[in-house]
């Protein structure tokens, strides 16, 4: 079961708009995040060395190296991340948290819901994790909630489509 | 009525019985006619100098080469390249003539539906309360025949049922009678359109050189003190002063200077189409916007453009999710304003003009607030009227505006001062730019979501940036760099606003079916 207690530390000076209880995602979505990110910086690794090859100046090798370092400490910093994502049903809205560098609240009213997606990678598949995505009329929405067991995803995506369905508001 | 094809050349039958009609009969000359015209260009460019051989003496023979008409004539083979193309062109008529036959529509109460295609059917259906907006266009080909194009748009990327073409009364009196279905008033009084059947050649021309000058507007519907008009002048003032035409300028004499002094002619290359592109869209606002025209009438705003291919959009009320008014730099000491929109429904329209989303291409200050009414009628009422005039004015002390602190200097060094929001129950106003002054209003019965965001160089400015979210369009309503904390607080109020805002429409909804601001959930 999710952790519903305890809420996602907020950074230091960082925003807290609406304090209160976070729910939490699932801890073994972290290994998720990490390949993901492991996977991204080699290949952004291995394509910043492309300079390097044309040029063949042994300076150029020094943008693969910044590009590498960037890759491993957003790799450090994975299981803080995922810590940071939260979400939380209000009254009449969804609430939904993530990032600690780069952090971004968003309320999506219920009624505004226009459908929820369930994705599941292939690696989240075996862990039995899902992600839940929102689509609302504002393309610029775009929320999801990635990491959440695959029986809560289930249960939260039941719950949402009830709720948009009492409190349907048209566009 | 016995007999569909009757209703295409008739225009006096009723096309919303809910029975299968057919398009005007003009259509597919209308839908391919550009097509063929630049085919025929084609043909007639590539056999130029074989007409002029023709003309001036000389047999084909003088041409060198063994291009496929020389091989025609040389073997005799005339008679039979004459039948091949009379075969193609006959084929492709009859397959016009199949596609109009097969091309129907029909109007029930509840929806429109339209099938059309040979091989391919297709068959879409709009529900008529769904409706976002209707769109009457007339490009300057269909108006030659007396057509024109009607456009049901519903909510969606490219969700839009077209009807094209119509005679040009038939598409005016279905977009009334759409309309007054949509809004749910079943009588439909004097629906179909009652035409004045001439019938001779003489009259035919008449009625048709009467459509071709006749207003966009009906003066019967719109209430005069309504509308606003474009005075040419004033026009022909913001099309030179606009920034589009002061980069166009610069560039022009930019390139000229670059070819003629430093002889880099190679310059003229990369900049001319980039200047017939720039170009193009001056020479189009500038003639769309001649005989522009804004009115309330009784089932939405309409607006009307065009001068040669005339497009007359009627957008019902409360489809409207945001409004912006902005000035380009140059347009201040003439105090014009320019106001655009973002609607649910996008279409991707080739002929017939395209989406209205400039909702006044210039106009006074006292004419934008005109154009507000007819657009936020709620909104803009007494108390918040005060709020719009400040959020077009430089930024004061106590005007009702929450702005960014001195410290958002470093970020927005000139309009830290104005950048700000107001908040009513209605509506969220958004106040941007000091240079470029622009002023976003989102009806919060309208809004998607909300979103709050802040980055590390934020994060050390203890700034955020709020973004609310509304459909897919020109305007972002965004406002970036303001006080976190004030941020914080903003995101919460405008979620709390947006949802006692859709409860309050809903409420109003439930107990009056008549007003039609949300959507379908009415007839269940």
């Amino acid at each position: 079961m999710i952790d519903t207690t305890d809420s996602p530390a907020a950074p230091r000076g960082g925003l807290d708009p609406v304090p209160g209880d976070w729910r939490r995602v699932s801890p073994r979505y972290v290994w998720v995040d990490l390949v993901g990110s492991i996977v991204s910086g080699l290949v952004t690794t291995a394509a910043s060395t492309i300079p390097f090859w044309v040029a063949q100046l042994p300076v150029l090798l020094a943008i693969p190296a910044v590009v590498l370092v960037i890759a491993i400490v957003v790799a450090a910093f994975t299981p803080r991340r995922v810590r940071a994502i939260g979400y939380r049903l209000r009254d009449d809205d969804l609430l939904v948290r993530r990032g600690i560098m780069f952090q971004r609240f968003a309320a999506v009213p219920y009624g505004r819901m226009q459908l929820v997606d369930i994705n599941r990678g292939p690696l989240a598949r075996a862990l039995g994790l899902a992600e839940l995505r929102l689509v609302t009329a504002a393309s610029a929405s775009n929320i999801t909630v990635p990491g959440l067991p695959m029986a809560d995803a289930e249960q939260l995506r039941d719950r949402l489509v009830e709720l948009a369905e009492s409190r349907r508001a048209g566009l | 009525m016995s007999e569909p094809s009757v209703a295409a050349t008739a225009p006096a039958v009723d096309l919303a019985d809910g029975e299968w009609h057919r398009l005007h009969p003009a259509t597919p000359v209308l839908r391919g006619g550009f097509a063929f015209v630049a085919i025929a260009g084609f043909v007639l460019a590539n056999l130029r100098e074989r007409i002029l051989g023709l003309f001036l003496g000389g047999g084909p023979n003088d041409v060198p080469g063994g291009d496929p008409i020389d091989l025609i004539v040389r073997r005799g083979l005339i008679p039979l390249a004459l039948v091949v193309v009379l075969v193609v062109l006959l084929v492709i008529i009859a397959i016009f003539w199949l596609s109009w036959r097969v091309h129907s529509f029909r109007i029930t109460d509840e929806l429109v539906e339209v099938r059309s295609g040979i091989l391919f059917r297709t068959n879409r259906r709009g529900r008529l309360d769904r409706i976002q907006g209707i769109n009457v266009g007339r490009p300057l080909f269909a108006r030659l025949f007396g057509a024109a194009r009607l456009d049901i748009n519903v909510a969606g990327h490219d969700a839009n049922v077209p009807l094209a073409y119509l005679s040009g009364r038939n598409a005016d009196a279905l977009r009334r009678l759409i309309l007054q279905r949509a809004s749910g008033s079943r009588e439909a009084g004097g629906a179909a359109a009652q035409v004045e059947h001439d019938g001779s050649l003489g009259g035919m021309v008449t009625q048709r050189a009467r459509e071709f000058v006749a207003p966009e507007l009906d003066p019967q519907l719109a209430r005069p003190e309504a509308v606003v008009a474009m005075h040419p002048g004033r026009l022909l003032g913001s099309t030179v002063l606009h920034d589009r035409t002061v980069v166009f300028v610069l560039l022009v004499i930019a390139a000229a200077v670059l070819a003629s002094a430093a002889h880099m002619f190679f310059v003229l290359f990369g900049v001319v189409p980039l200047l017939l592109g720039v170009g193009s869209q001056i020479v189009r606002r500038f003639s769309r916007s001649l005989r522009y025209s804004i009115a309330a009438t009784p089932d939405g705003v309409r607006v009307g453009y065009g001068l040669l291919s005339t497009n007359n959009e009627t957008i019902p009320p409360g489809r409207i999710h945001s409004v912006e008014i902005r000035q380009p730099l140059l347009w201040r000491p003439a105090d014009w304003w320019e106001a655009r929109i973002n609607l649910a429904s996008h279409s991707d329209r080739q002929e017939g003009g395209r989406r209205t989303s400039t909702i006044l291409p210039v106009g006074s200050r006292a004419e934008v607030f005109r154009v507000l009414e007819l657009v936020l009628p709620g909104i803009v009422g007494d108390g918040s009227r005060q709020l719009v005039v400040s959020g077009l004015a430089r930024a004061a002390a106590g005007d009702g505006y929450t702005t960014s602190p001195r410290r958002a200097a470093v970020l927005r060094w000139f309009s830290w001062r104005r950048n700000g929001f107001a908040l009513e129950p209605e509506g969220v106003l958004l106040r941007r730019g000091a240079i470029w002054r622009s002023l976003v209003v989102v009806p919060t019965a309208r809004m998607q979501s909300v979103s709050l965001r802040q980055g590390p160089l934020l994060r050390m400015l203890r700034l955020a940036d709020v973004h609310v979210h509304t459909v897919a369009g020109p305007i972002r309503a965004t406002l970036d760099d303001l006080d976190a904390a004030v941020a914080a607080g903003f995101f919460g109020e405008v979620a709390a606003t947006g949802i006692a805002s859709a409860q309050r429409e809903n409420v109003a909804h439930r107990d009056n079916r008549v007003s039609w601001q949300g959507m379908s959930r009415s007839h269940e």
